[in-house]
């Protein structure tokens, strides 16, 4: 089998993020880069895979992106992946989900993958809408968050388990086939000393717009109908209000509060 | 030109759900802004339940119902529904179209948008009509700032986060229209098999409008029934935080925040959670925080409208007498 994960470079969850001057973007200062965290299960999930069979299976690894992609498929690569795509082109930048979808959509036809992994979002724009978009530009079926997968023994189709509001439903799915991964499919491993070294040394393949089938007015801020207007700062929310006195009376009061001045209840 | 609104109304256990009814509340305020008519969207088997959700829809203050009926769209499946939907946006020839960010949602629109060559904005917590197009915010980087965006698409689709917009009133008796589409089996290639219910009957989390939260604080899983007893009285959905599900006193499927749920409720009672920015991240956005903890310094404290500081476990069963009372009285 060939298996696809497609992995993002993400602000770590502890940074800060700040408004750059115009509003218009994120000041990148003193941001930590890192693998996006729902990608490292869709990369464990490919590793673990090709271990179960036991077979020819490669785990290919694909980024889109600035040059600080590298780093997140280097740490792919050290987990166990056999190959890494570096997508990058100025043509793409200032692309939307929809416009992005379109270029990763065209490199994964290149490269006849059976299986596509993904992480259920990416933890930047939490837009969660690329993955989806891939799967229909190639017409193939789709499982959008999972915490469970299994390929059937002629693998041919999988079988995935993904949260809904109260409860979970199981989706068949004939392969080649879309996936996104939750936590709960896995747990990632760390890379090892000597996967380390092994990734330090391995080619990162790096394809661009005259790769592809694609028009320059079909990629990046040119092919985007997705326009930012500006980026706010969350509303400040009023001082909480602390609730003093013994328990009888907080829990007189908070009630009392809630019903007549919050509304809420 | 393409004009008007087509809001997706969505169907699951037999019932439209009750996001559409919040879905035609926002659309209606597009279209008084100038962006046209409203009107819903239905996919289904032949039959009573579909028969059932068109009713429910025609009672809403909509313009038409578009409804395509067929035997493959039974059980979901992406690909069946997303060309019925296209079949539905073409038929209905709407410029904007709304969707709940609910998890089929979420899975449909970014297919269709695909699909259609649409603009999508997924999980809006505002829409504007400005200059004939549509204007939204978005909570991005886990929440931390928000994206203001518009479309320059000739299709332009959103969805929704539950509990944002106040839900429509009552409608008359909208037009029904057929919409014929032609799906062969062959052009499904995955398909819902099963469903497994895990919290019958209740709210789940991201629709919740009130939830109480417990954190590591609560000791154990059968402290959490404490928690129970306080979301009856208040007719609310129990959440935990990642510290309460790692110490395996509640199910992943009940966590708030980063790796767990994002909740827009419009009340969240915090209990034993000290609020962490993985807290934080996933419920930030709701109306009336309440928090409950015995460390004032607590950082949960700088996030909630609420605050009281006292040891939970003498708080809590206080509280949910006091609320028992309120309801009573009233």
């Amino acid at each position: 089998m060939k298996i696809v994960a497609l992995v993002k470079s993400v602000p770590d969850t502890e940074s800060k993020i700040k408004i750059a001057a115009d509003g218009m973007s994120i000041d990148p200062q003193g941001i930590k880069y890192i693998l996006n965290p729902y990608d490292e299960f869709a990369v464990e999930e490919g590793l673990r895979i090709k271990e179960r069979l036991k077979d020819d299976t490669t785990v290919v690894v694909v980024s889109m992106g600035p040059e600080r992609v590298v780093d997140v498929l280097r740490t792919a690569l050290a987990m166990g992946a056999d190959d890494a795509i570096h997508v990058g082109d100025p043509a793409f930048d200032g692309g939307d989900s929809q416009a992005n979808a379109r270029v990763l959509a065209e490199v994964i036809r290149t490269l006849s993958a059976d299986l596509i992994l993904g992480g259920k979002q990416g933890i930047d724009y939490d837009a969660a809408q690329t993955c989806a978009a891939i799967a229909e530009i190639l017409g193939i079926p789709q499982a959008l968050i999972v915490t469970e997968l299994k390929i059937s023994d002629d693998k041919k189709t999988v079988t995935a388990r993904r949260r809904v509001e109260g409860g979970d439903e199981l989706v068949e799915m004939s392969l080649p086939a879309l996936v996104t991964c939750e936590k709960g499919l896995n747990e990632p491993r760390y890379a090892s000393l000597p996967g380390i070294m092994k990734a330090k040394k391995k080619e990162i393949k790096k394809v661009g717009l005259s790769d592809l089938p694609l028009k320059a007015d079909a990629v990046g801020a040119a092919g985007s109908k997705a326009k930012v207007v500006r980026y706010h700062n969350l509303p400040e929310r009023p001082p909480v209000k602390m609730i003093a006195g013994d328990v009888a009376t907080q829990a007189k009061e908070l009630a009392r509060l809630l019903r007549e001045e919050a509304k809420v209840i | 030109m393409a004009n008007g609104i087509l809001v997706y109304g969505e169907v699951r256990d037999g019932s439209l759900k009750a996001i559409t009814r919040e879905l035609v509340g926002a659309a209606a305020q597009l279209s008084q802004a100038g962006a046209g008519p409203v009107s819903i969207g239905l996919i289904g088997e032949p039959g009573a339940t579909t028969d059932a959700a068109v009713a429910a829809a025609r009672a809403l203050p909509v313009a038409k119902v578009f409804v395509a009926r067929d035997a493959t769209l039974g059980s979901y499946s992406t690909q069946a529904y997303a060309m019925a939907l296209q079949a539905i946006i073409a038929a209905s020839d709407a410029k904007v179209v709304l969707f709940g960010a609910t998890v089929l949602g979420r899975d449909l629109s970014a297919r269709v948008a695909a699909r259609c060559g649409a603009s999508l904005f997924t999980d809006c917590t505002e829409l504007a009509w400005t200059n004939g197009t549509l204007r939204v915010k978005r909570p991005v980087y886990s929440g931390k700032v928000i994206l203001e965006l518009e479309s320059t698409a000739a299709l332009q689709m959103a969805s929704i986060r539950p509990n944002v917009f106040a839900p429509a009133g009552a409608g008359g008796s909208a037009d029904v229209v057929d919409v014929p589409v032609s799906i062969s089996e062959s052009d499904i290639r995955g398909r819902v098999k099963e469903t497994v219910r895990t919290s019958a009957g209740k709210k789940d989390l991201t629709e919740a409008e009130i939830i109480v939260s417990g954190g590591r604080s609560l000791k154990s899983s059968e402290n959490f029934k404490m928690l129970d007893e306080l979301a009856e009285a208040l007719g609310a959905t129990v959440g935990a935080s990642r510290a309460a599900v790692d110490a395996g006193y509640a199910p992943h499927s009940m966590q708030v925040g980063q790796t767990g749920k994002v909740v827009n409720p419009k009340l969240y009672v915090a209990v034993g959670i000290s609020g962490a920015i993985q807290h934080l991240v996933g419920m930030r956005t709701s109306k009336v925080i309440v928090a409950i903890n015995k460390d004032e310094n607590a950082p949960i404290f700088q996030k909630a409208d609420y605050g009281v500081v006292g040891d939970l476990f003498e708080f809590v069963p206080r509280l949910t007498e006091e609320l028992k009372k309120l309801r009573a009285s009233h």
